[in-house]
C-alpha cells in the first residue's frame, strides 16, 4: 500500500486524538492556545463590532495566529478530500443509520452517494432553500456561536484544553454541551426532521 | 479533522445517541494525552518558543455561564453537526451550505456581545 493510500484510510480514533494533542501543543509552544471559537469573536472585532460593543473592543491583531489556524483548517479540509479521500464513506453504526433513516436522512453507502460528512437532505445546495434546512443551519449556527461565547469556549477550548488543565468550569461546559446535544438529538431533531 | 471524521454530522448524531465509541475515543484519547502532557509541561517548566509560560489559563469558577452557554452550544452542535473547527474544515471540503452556518455563528457571537451584560453569568 502506498503512503497516499495509507493516509487516505479513515484514521483510527486514537491517531486522531493524538494528532489533536500534537496541534494543541504546537499552538501552546508558539505562545498560543487551542480554542477555535474565539476566532468568531475576532472576526466580529475585525468587522468593527468593537466600536459599539465593549466585548469586541480588544486588540484583535494579537489573535491573528488563531485566525491562521482556522484558515489553515480550510486548507487542511481541501487537501484531505482532494488528495487523501477515503476509499469508502464514513462507517456509521447501523442503529444510527436506522434512526436517521426513520427521520428521512440517508447515510451514504458508497462514495457515489457521498463521503458521509454531511447529509445531502440538509446540506446539498439544491435542498438549501427549505424552511427546515435553513432553520437547522441558521439557528444551529447561531446557537453554536452564541453558546460558545457565553461558555467561553467550544470543544477544543473546553473539552480538550480545559479538561486537560483540570478546569471544573470546563467540565460544567462539557456537561452543558451534552445536555444540549442530547435534548436536540433525542427530542427536538426527530420532530424537526419528520415535520 | 477530516480523516478523523470528527467533521461528520453523522458522527455527531452517533455520539449523542451513544451508538458508537468513535467520537469518545477521539476526545478521550486527546484529553488523557493532553492531561499527561500538560502535567509534564508544568512539572518540567516547559516554556513557549518566546520563553514565556505556556498558556494554561485557569478559568474563574462559576456555573451559570458554563452550563447555559454549554447547553445552547450543544443544541446547535447537534443541529449542524459542526462546531467551529469543523465548520471551517467543511468549507475546505466545498460544503457551501456551511457558509450559512459560519455566518450565523458569527451573528450568534455578535449577539452574545450585545446581550452579555444582561445575561446571568
Amino acid at each position: 500500500m502506498g503512503i497516499v493510500e495509507f493516509i487516505s484510510q479513515p484514521w483510527h480514533w486514537s491517531v486522531s486524538g493524538a494528532m489533536i494533542v500534537l496541534v494543541m501543543f504546537i499552538l501552546l509552544w508558539f505562545g498560543g492556545s487551542f480554542g477555535a471559537s474565539s476566532n468568531l469573536r475576532t472576526i466580529c472585532a475585525i468587522g468593527g463590532a468593537g466600536k459599539n460593543i465593549s466585548f469586541f473592543d480588544f486588540d484583535w491583531k494579537g489573535q491573528l495566529w488563531n485566525l491562521v489556524f482556522i484558515f489553515s483548517a480550510v486548507g487542511g479540509g481541501f487537501i484531505a478530500v482532494n488528495f487523501f479521500p477515503s476509499p469508502e464513506p464514513v462507517q456509521i453504526a447501523e442503529s444510527t443509520q436506522t434512526h436517521l433513516s426513520n427521520m428521512g436522512i440517508s447515510t451514504p453507502q458508497t462514495i457515489a452517494d457521498g463521503y458521509g460528512y454531511v447529509p445531502s437532505e440538509i446540506f446539498a445546495v439544491d435542498n438549501l432553500f427549505s424552511i427546515r434546512n435553513l432553520f437547522l443551519l441558521i439557528v444551529g449556527g447561531f446557537f453554536v456561536g452564541f453558546g460558545a461565547r457565553y461558555a467561553g469556549g467550544c470543544t477544543s477550548g473546553h473539552a480538550i484544553s480545559g479538561l486537560s488543565n483540570l478546569q471544573i468550569p470546563s467540565l460544567i461546559a462539557v456537561i452543558g454541551f451534552f445536555i444540549g446535544g442530547l435534548i436536540m438529538s433525542w427530542l427536538v431533531l426527530p420532530v424537526i426532521l419528520t415535520a | 479533522m477530516t480523516k478523523s471524521e470528527a467533521v461528520s454530522w453523522f458522527r455527531i448524531q452517533e455520539m449523542f445517541r451513544f451508538e458508537s465509541f468513535h467520537m469518545y475515543g477521539i476526545i478521550g484519547t486527546a484529553v488523557i494525552l493532553a492531561t499527561a502532557l500538560t502535567y509534564l509541561s508544568k512539572k518540567l517548566n516547559v516554556k513557549s518558543i518566546e520563553g514565556s509560560e505556556m498558556k494554561f489559563k485557569p478559568k474563574k469558577m462559576s456555573v451559570t455561564r458554563y452550563l447555559l452557554g454549554g447547553i445552547i452550544f450543544g443544541l446547535g452542535w447537534a443541529m449542524t453537526g459542526a462546531c467551529p473547527g469543523p465548520m471551517f474544515t467543511l468549507l475546505g471540503h466545498g460544503v457551501w451550505a456551511i457558509v450559512i452556518v459560519i455566518l450565523s455563528s458569527i451573528l450568534g457571537t455578535y449577539a452574545y456581545g450585545v446581550l452579555q451584560s444582561r445575561l446571568p453569568h
